[in-house]
């Protein structure tokens, strides 16, 4: 009866212990190193390099965990990636220059923007056809959805807006000025509100969704740092929407702000030129990519402080968190 | 308080007759005698925190953003330059405060108040070792309450680093006690003692690890760096930086060790507490 026992507990724990090595990877595209490092989130270790088009920067996760998106910038297209094999498993039209995108919340539907073209792509991920082509302001990048898929935000880096688009129609609905060189937005887990950072201007404007007005800014002040240095760039908010995490690039920090108060309360210690921000599936730990000193840096969200730092390619730039 | 080991010579005569509970009494004599002469010196106790205080706040703010960049063993991610330094500010407490507890063996020497010690029937190996453990305990609780501070100014270590690195504390506070022990006995006057506080303490402290990583010295300077690893100093420093994180630089506490023991071995080979006082009854004599 034991013996039983034993096979049957074997048996449950096969397809556990068949693919732990694959449990909450973190996938890092390196900008400079044209490929996408791997790295075990339970022991912080690098397990694979995966080599990808030329300038991977954007780059995000199928809702299932299977697929990694990347945005080959240089070669023009968006490059998927089978997780299970490391194997790149086809390519999407993605329109010239792709920088950064966002995945629907169903998984279906990749929002590209184009950098040199000014353009939105819209691409369906199933048939891997171009849906719609949006126009956009000059130098589109930071893209945001909302958490129920029916908005779109994209920031143009140079006409200092953030669009919202509604992707039933795919048409631009609102236009929102923010401060110079927007990079990223993101949306509030509710819904209610978009942040979104400004590389030059150096700040984070929060707009309220209904409104579709700037209700506050956000500024950072480093001690020892001159105010240029600190430029906001990739933005996480927790999934009870209490706590927001802003990258702030050449400062080499992580700012750490009270979502309902919009206090900064913390910065946050990382590598060099910090960029975008990925959270684990438990929220308990948030990563950031630290470009120009070629890491990746864990940072514990219970007590904010940096637990470790990882060696990755070169120029590191976005990170995706595989869900399972 | 001073006539604490004079008592136990009246009673007792011969270092045969001793027992454990003897020794601890006159143990116990010498560590409260320099706790106490520690807390009546609010200057001393005020200038020991200031010291590393003043190296916290001033001068590490000015060089937090030149370093701050590098990972190197112990730490796992990027620390400010006020991380960094904090060890080196806890060998620099135990450095100043072994040297100081021996300056004041020769200030007893110069004054007398040595010969108390000398008419003490215990062997001179133990009141030694006494005098040695009461100046590092007295440090160590220097560095304690100058880590506390530091806690504030946002400088912390891991929770259990601040336990862990209690027995690192004690054996780099043993050994820089040692040395000063060493140094007191190789003196005549209190005069020249000060000139080698500034031959000993200062190259040891800046040619070291405390200040900056050895492999930003070893870039600026190979020689300087060659200094560095034959400094005990840098080991002491190595030793406390690693325990703060829960590990053990097997290396840096076996030089540490090693250098302990021949300090203290120096010591009180050439511990003569009654040299002062001889050379100054021949210079008297002499005149």
């Amino acid at each position: 009866m034991r013996h039983h026992m034993c096979l049957l507990a074997a048996a449950a724990a096969l397809p556990f212990l068949a693919q732990p090595g694959w449990a909450n990877m973190v996938y890092v595209s390196n900008e400079k190193g044209n490929s996408i490092t791997v790295v075990d989130s339970t022991s912080m270790e690098v397990v694979k390099t995966i080599e990808v088009g030329q300038r991977p920067r954007g780059i995000t996760i199928s809702p299932d965990g299977k697929i990694v998106y990347v945005c080959a910038s240089d070669d023009d297209t968006v490059q998927m990636i089978d997780t299970s094999t490391g194997k790149i498993v086809g390519t999407l039209p993605s329109g010239p220059d792709p920088e950064l995108f966002i995945l629907s919340p169903d998984g279906k539907t990749l929002y590209v923007a184009n950098e040199n073209d000014n353009l939105v792509t819209v691409i369906n991920v199933e048939t891997r056809a171009v849906v719609a082509e949006i126009p956009v302001g000059v130098e589109p990048e930071g893209m945001g959805v909302s958490p129920d898929g029916k908005t779109i935000v994209n920031t143009s880096e140079t006409t200092n807006m953030a669009h919202f688009i509604d992707t039933s129609t795919h048409e631009i609905t609102d236009n929102v000025l923010v401060d110079s060189r927007p990079r990223y937005a993101q949306f509030k887990p509710d819904g209610s509100e978009v942040w979104v950072s400004a590389e030059i201007g150096g700040t984070v404007s929060v707009i309220d969704n209904k409104t579709r007005a700037v209700k506050h800014k956000i500024t950072f002040d480093i001690q020892g740092l001159r105010s240029e240095q600190i430029q906001p760039v990739g933005i996480r908010i927790s999934a009870d929407g209490k706590k927001a995490y802003v990258a702030l690039g050449p400062a080499n920090r992580v700012a750490v702000i009270n979502a309902e108060t919009y206090e900064v309360e913390k910065y946050v210690l990382v590598g060099q030129r910090v960029w975008q921000l990925a959270f684990m599936p438990d929220g308990k730990t948030i990563i950031s990519t630290n470009g120009l000193s070629n890491d990746i840096t864990f940072i514990d969200t219970a007590t904010d402080e940096p637990i470790k730092s990882v060696t990755v390619g070169q120029l590191p730039w976005g990170v995706a968190v595989a869900p399972n | 308080m001073t006539d604490i080991p004079g008592n136990i010579s009246i009673r007792s005569s011969g270092h045969n007759r001793f027992g454990p509970v003897q020794y601890l009494v006159c143990l116990k004599g010498i560590l409260v005698r320099e706790g106490l002469r520690y807390l009546h010196q609010r200057e001393r106790f005020i200038s020991s925190l200031v010291r590393p205080l003043l190296w916290l706040f001033i001068f590490a703010a000015g060089f937090r953003q030149v370093l701050g960049v590098s990972i190197i063993p112990p730490y796992q991610t990027y620390v400010l330059y006020e991380v960094y330094i904090t060890p080196g500010l806890c060998g620099m407490i135990l450095l100043f405060s072994g040297m100081q507890s021996s300056l004041s063996m020769v200030y007893d020497r110069e004054m007398g108040n040595m010969r108390t010690l000398l008419v003490s029937p215990f062997p001179r190996w133990f009141l030694l070792m006494s005098k040695l453990l009461a100046g590092v305990a007295v440090s160590i609780v220097q560095v304690y309450a100058f880590l506390f501070i530091a806690w504030f100014w946002g400088v912390k270590a891991p929770a259990s680093g601040y336990i862990l690195t209690l027995p690192a504390l004690f054996i780099a506070g043993m050994m820089l006690g040692a040395l000063g022990m060493l140094l007191s006995s190789m003196i005549k006057q209190l005069e020249n003692f000060a000139g080698i506080m500034n031959f000993v303490i200062f190259p040891m402290y800046f040619a070291s690890s405390a200040l900056y990583p050895l492999w930003r010295v070893q870039e600026a300077s190979p020689l300087l760096y060659k200094i560095c690893l034959l400094n005990p100093f840098t080991y002491a420093v190595e030793l406390v930086r690693f325990a703060f994180y829960g590990k053990i630089e097997w290396i840096s506490l076996a030089v540490v060790c090693g250098f302990t023991l021949v300090f203290i071995a120096g010591a009180i080979i050439a511990y003569d507490p009654s040299r002062g006082l001889v050379i100054k009854k021949q210079e008297g004599g002499n005149n």
